[in-house]
């Protein structure tokens, strides 16, 4: 249940194309084309082109097994051992019973192709059927949940060799029942997507519309569930002609049935007479399998954009000259000042987005500035920007943050936390996720403290309980000692403020502090602020789109739109007699407070509502 | 006068916990209201008050687990299967997130196709009103062949309000329909939802936790805390002369945006709450006050986990 | 956190019982041609029921499991088929030389695969495509055949270490260290590619979380935030891949095991399965149904210890 508005703000990289589409046939352009793009995009991967065609030619050899060899698979010439690669009518020589290699490895090619379609269709079909109903479902989940805890639990290849006597070692009906014991990984990922999908509100929507479960499931969640089912079979595959081919190795399986872990066995006792016996079936097996992984990744990668990149925990990057003196001079009376700051990020083609584009702020000594825009303005970029922990994607252009004649910009992670904690501090805007969920709030504040200062151990604990009675927390013995989903939104955003004025800052960054908290939390937070400001005489920048939080809170405003400040003033002046018409726009949508609906309800025409 | 559209009596949701023999966890404690056809009831509370769920109760989102709700004089309390489809020409929706609300994979036509088509609606008939319902809510034709993603926050609002308008239902759920919705948007969109309900008669429920957004849009509003309906009556009444000691401490809660009155309104809260604690004590005695019912308590961890199941 | 352990652990025992009882019950529908396989091709019916009925396998399957579940609780396995040998005091040996291939393969990949996952994550550049790219080697081809292509070059080219057999640790520690060093790298590699996979991307993900964000704002340092903080977080998906290796491992080295004649667990089911030695094979069943639920226990815990939100539940 969500009561509040979480106005993030969000960076304007272009989407990344979901790659999924509507089950339906009669599908408009557009979802096509969506397919299309992932398809497209398959086309010109190399690596999945090379690998479908390996794939597509083992397929065509395979169904060849009985037209291109001169000898069936099992036709034994004792005339004919061992003879070497190269033979006529033995293009990869016989084996010491005289058995065509070159027809072997075909036939193989099928047993490994069979195993797999079998192997992968059940464990496919038993995944995906019963992930949907547990993922859909809730109150069927804890049951279908179990059973598959137990499938997990049924030991795997040794449970296929102890069957042995009961499949008679068929491999079609070993890799049926290797089908289900490798269910639970699909059954895992589609129960885990459709549990996400159903959360979705168009899912309620569409179950209020009046449309049965039936089709909710196959045009709403299969379609989403889809990308990574493709993945898992690609993978699954390969697993299953992998066991496939381990099982015939050991002897498990008729030996009337040609299979690539039955030559690598046969050749691999021949190894002294002729390697070449054993380094067929191993280099087709080798061939397939590895084949079969590398399209799997190419098709992630199609389905599911490219793979998250490493994060490395750094000052922000800077680019290009400074050139801050040319637009303002630096103020002495400042204890920060932005001049010129802009801040882009790299779009996929190359070209950098610039989002803030040339922002001056100044901000003095125990003063609140409201720094206010709609989502998209590049406030909170802003902000992130004066504290130097952009995304690792953003970089600088342009631009001087100067604190205490210090510029920040350019400054290494190092020197950045000589000041972090101490001289500049931040309160973030989601209480919750901004707390480590497996240290206890305590070890949180203590870990903070002392990074900010040399205090002793318990000096830092004494510190952190003082803290904690000072955001008004009631008891702060126990709050000390609970992590952070014991306590409620409210009371860990007082907790954050305790972390972040632990180390008296001079300047506090606060990221709309109370947009995801109750009006009636809200107000005591405000209070919580206001009285902390005039007790270590700090200067508050204060990110918002709340008018009423400004009203409430700031002594100036900087209206931002569009990665840039239009409009700077004390409070008064703004709301009095906003300049720029943006100010006014925004202004002027404020639903004003006095205005109460006064228009009788509708009259109602019996049907005639369209 | 005719019977109410929505009438709900003694209303009660509880969510079942996941684990062995755990009692469920109620999250509205009884609540009584009525919503008149074409009228609009404003439901106002904070977070964990049970505003949503009320609203997923009419919808048949959320298991009723005492008391009862008609529309039109049926019990539709638990409706299932094919009588609760049958309801969604009547009960629609509009919620507050409007990207999690329209799937990414499906054009905007064929997302306010669909609830035509399961109601049996022939194909070119429900291409024709997709074009009416578009034009309704103020979207050029051609966003019918364009997905989701291509639309602004505000547009896929309207788009959702579309959906909701599709089978000319005769109420509406909106939960905070605009408050994912930027300033600028917001007003415009609420103005959509009143000329809407002018033109078609369409009641809704208008769940938020903005009075401001409450104040615009409601006829009668009820405040709702910790799943019980502390006051309920006409807007002017409730936002203006607020009896029940918690509307009074919410409404001096949200600021307003203008710094000299906000400046007079902190100081007046301030001025409350304290008189109120010594009256009355915390807020929970204090909200209690005027309704007889004790409400079993609900701590933020036993109500995220029953709704997150 | 004890009534967690002790929840878990009934819901372990309930899961054995069940699992068990499954594989009992489909190993049941072979009892007849096992029977009739060992008494050779010339059986009669008759002698078949007779002989069903000397070894209770003519019972109602439900009671023959519960007979045979009672007696595992006593230790009592019963004894081979055919050597007479008692299983339980035959199982320890076997599997003490798959742990030996076992344990160090596991933990080598752990600590290769942390260290590779965390590095990648949170470096990038060269250290990631080294990663990347082992990951993917480990996963592209069938152990199988790197068990082969190791022996053929190591052992049968180069002549550097012995092809096959099994030292005891006990008898001769460099000729134990000689004959697992194949095996182990077999495993390892396979292994260590999953979870070093696993490991990047976790660590990139807590990486990305706005509570990183907080902490370098309070001045916490870069390599605190990084294994402190992250790797913490990210520990209890890695404990879990671990496990499911481990139970991987251990199945795997049936494979392996006959690669390098291993006298192991594998190759005692092995044998016991190609014969029909059906004690044995409910013997094997159990420990490897044992196995992997006590893993799962293990891993519950570890992860009740790690993440202080999995303890309610």
């Amino acid at each position: 249940m969500t009561s509040q508005t979480t106005a993030s703000e969000s960076v304007a990289v272009p989407a990344v194309v979901v790659g999924t589409e509507a089950a339906s046939v009669d599908a408009p352009p557009p979802a096509d084309e969506v397919r299309k793009s992932v398809f497209h995009r398959l086309r010109r991967d190399p690596q999945a082109v090379i690998t479908a065609s390996i794939l597509l030619t083992t397929v065509v050899l395979g169904l060849l097994a009985n037209v291109l060899p001169q000898h069936g698979p099992n036709d034994v010439v004792f005339a004919n051992i061992n003879l070497p690669t190269g033979t006529p009518g033995y293009p990869m020589g016989s084996n010491t019973i005289g058995q065509d290699i070159f027809s072997r490895v075909l036939h193989s090619i099928n047993t490994a192709w069979v195993s797999a379609l079998i192997g992968a269709s059940v464990a496919l079909v038993v995944g995906t059927t019963f992930g949907l109903i547990g993922g859909y479902f809730s109150r069927l989940r804890s049951g279908v949940e179990w059973v598959f805890t137990v499938v997990m639990t049924l030991p795997g290849i040794l449970l296929l060799i102890l069957l042995m006597p009961v499949t008679g070692g068929d491999f079609r009906a070993t890799m049926l029942i290797y089908g289900f014991l490798m269910s639970p990984s699909v059954y895992r990922i589609v129960r885990n997507q459709t549990i996400g999908v159903s959360k979705e509100l168009y899912v309620d929507a569409a179950k209020v519309s009046g449309v049965t479960h039936t089709r909710i499931l196959f045009r709403h969640i299969l379609s989403v569930v889809r990308g990574p089912i493709i993945i898992a079979t690609a993978f699954l595959t390969g697993t299953a002609i992998g066991v496939q081919a381990g099982l015939a190795f050991l002897g498990v399986g008729s030996a009337e049935i040609p299979s690539f872990g039955a030559m690598i066995s046969q050749g691999f006792r021949a190894i002294n007479i002729d390697p070449l016996q054993f380094i067929w079936p191993s280099l087709f097996l080798g061939l397939i399998t590895a084949s079969i992984v590398l399209l799997g990744n190419a098709l992630r990668d199609a389905l599911e954009g490219s793979r998250p990149k490493p994060q490395k925990i750094s000052a922000t990057q800077t680019t290009g000259g400074f050139a801050a003196e040319a637009t303002e001079p630096a103020d002495p009376t400042a204890v920060l000042q932005v001049r010129d700051l802009g801040i882009a990020y790299q779009s996929p083609s190359g070209t950098l987005n610039e989002v803030v584009r040339g922002v001056n702020l100044r901000l003095r000594q125990g003063e609140t500035l409201g720094l206010v825009g709609e989502s998209g303005s590049g406030k909170t970029q802003t902000a992130f920007g004066i504290l130097g922990v952009l995304p690792l994607e953003a970089k600088v252009t342009r631009g001087s943050v100067l604190i205490a004649g210090n510029e920040l910009l350019g400054a290494s992670e190092p020197e950045l936390r000589q000041l972090r904690g101490t001289t500049i501090a931040y309160i973030p805007q989601e209480p919750m996720s901004n707390l480590d969920p497996v240290y206890t709030i305590g070890s949180q504040l203590v870990e903070g403290i002392r990074a900010a200062g040399d205090l002793t151990r318990p000096q830092a604990r004494t510190r952190a309980l003082e803290l904690l009675e000072r955001v008004g927390i009631v008891d702060p013995e126990r709050v000390y000692r609970s992590y952070p989903h014991e306590i409620s939104g409210g009371m860990a955003q007082r907790v954050l403020i305790a972390g972040a004025v632990a180390g008296h800052p001079k300047i506090l960054i606060a990221d709309e502090p109370t947009t995801a908290l109750d009006v009636t939390v809200q107000a005591e937070i405000l209070d919580l602020l206001r009285d902390l400001q005039t007790e270590m005489d700090m200067a508050i920048i204060m990110v918002t789109h709340n008018f009423g939080v400004v009203a409430d809170i700031c002594d100036q405003i900087a209206v931002m739109q569009r990665g840039q400040i239009v409009e700077t003033g004390a409070i008064d002046d703004i709301f009095d007699n906003p300049q720029h018409e943006y100010t006014q726009m925004l202004l002027d949508s404020i639903l004003d407070e006095d205005t109460i609906r006064q228009d009788p309800p509708a009259v109602v025409t019996q049907g005639a509502s369209t | 006068m005719t019977a109410p559209l929505v009438e709900a009596t003694g209303l009660k949701v509880a969510y079942p916990v996941s684990g062995f023999r755990r009692p469920p966890v109620e999250i509205v404690h009884g609540v009584d209201f009525h919503i008149d056809a074409g009228e609009t009831l404003g439901i106002v509370g904070e977070s964990g008050s049970g505003k949503t769920t009320i609203g997923r109760a009419i919808l048949g989102l959320a298991p009723v687990s005492g008391g009862s709700i008609t529309f039109d004089g049926a019990d539709i309390s638990h409706a299932a299967g094919a009588a609760r489809r049958a309801l969604a020409k009547d009960i629609q929706v509009v919620f507050q997130d409007p990207y999690s609300s329209l799937n990414p994979s499906l054009t905007i036509g064929r997302t306010l196709a669909e609830p035509l088509l399961v109601q049996g609606w022939d194909k070119d008939k429900a291409t024709k009103r997709v074009l009416e319902l578009l034009d309704r809510v103020g979207l050029p034709k051609n966003a019918a062949e364009r997905l989701p993603r291509e639309f602004s926050g505000g547009q896929r609002q309207r788009v959702a309000i579309a959906r909701a308008l599709a089978p000319g239902p005769r109420l509406i759920i909106c939960d905070e329909p605009v408050s994912g919705l930027d300033l600028s948007t917001q007003a415009t969109v609420l103005d959509l939802f009143i000329e809407i309900q002018r033109d078609t008669g369409v009641a809704y429920m208008f769940i938020s936790h903005d009075l401001a957004v409450i104040r615009h849009i409601s006829h009668r509003v009820g405040v709702l805390f910790r799943g019980e309906i502390v006051e309920l009556g006409t807007t002017a009444a409730v936002t203006n002369d607020p009896q029940n000691p918690y509307t009074q401490r919410l409404l001096l809660a949200a600021p307003v945006a203008n710094p000299r009155a906000q400046r007079a309104r902190r100081a007046e809260r301030l001025r409350l709450r304290e008189e109120q604690e010594a009256t009355y004590g915390g807020l929970e005695k204090l909200a209690r006050r005027g309704i007889a019912r004790a409400a079993a308590e609900t701590t933020p961890r036993q109500f995220r986990k029953a709704v997150s199941s | 956190m004890l009534l967690y352990i002790g929840r878990r652990m009934i819901a372990g025992l309930v899961l054995f019982v069940v699992s068990s009882l499954i594989t009992f019950l489909l190993l049941s529908m072979s009892f007849d041609s096992i029977i009739a396989s060992r008494l050779g091709p010339g059986a009669t019916p008759e002698q078949i029921a007779d002989m069903a009925a000397r070894l209770g396998m003519d019972r109602p399957v439900l009671i023959q499991y519960f007979n045979w579940l009672g007696n595992l609780f006593t230790g009592d396995m019963g004894s081979s088929f055919f050597t007479g040998a008692d299983v339980a005091s035959q199982l320890p040996q076997r599997i003490s030389v798959t742990l030996s291939v076992v344990l160090p393969a596991l933990t080598l990949s752990a600590i290769v695969a942390v260290g590779l996952g965390v590095w990648a994550a949170s470096r990038g550049g060269w250290v990631d495509k080294v990663s990347q790219g082992f990951s993917l080697l480990g996963n592209l081809i069938p152990n199988l055949l790197v068990a082969i292509g190791l022996v053929s070059i190591f052992a049968i080219e180069l002549g550097w270490l012995p092809a096959t057999g099994f030292v005891p640790i006990e008898q001769n520690f460099g000729g134990w260290l000689r004959s697992i060093i194949i095996p182990v790298i077999t495993i390892f590699i396979g292994g260590a590619a999953n979870i070093a996979n696993q490991v990047r991307g976790t660590m990139i993900d807590e990486l990305r979380k706005d509570y990183v964000r907080t902490l370098r704002t309070r001045g916490v340092s870069p390599r605190a935030i990084l294994l402190k903080h992250a790797l913490r977080n990210a520990a209890g998906p890695a404990v879990t891949v671990l496990g499911l290796t481990f139970i991987t491992m251990f199945g795997g080295a049936l494979i392996i095991e006959q690669v390098f004649a291993l006298p192991g667990f594998g190759t005692f089911a092995f044998t016991a399965a190609t014969s029909g030695d059906y004690t044995v094979m409910l013997g094997v069943m159990s420990v490897g149904i044992g196995l992997t639920v006590g893993m799962n226990l293990l891993v519950d815990i570890v992860n009740g210890w790690l993440n202080p939100k999995a303890r309610v539940y």
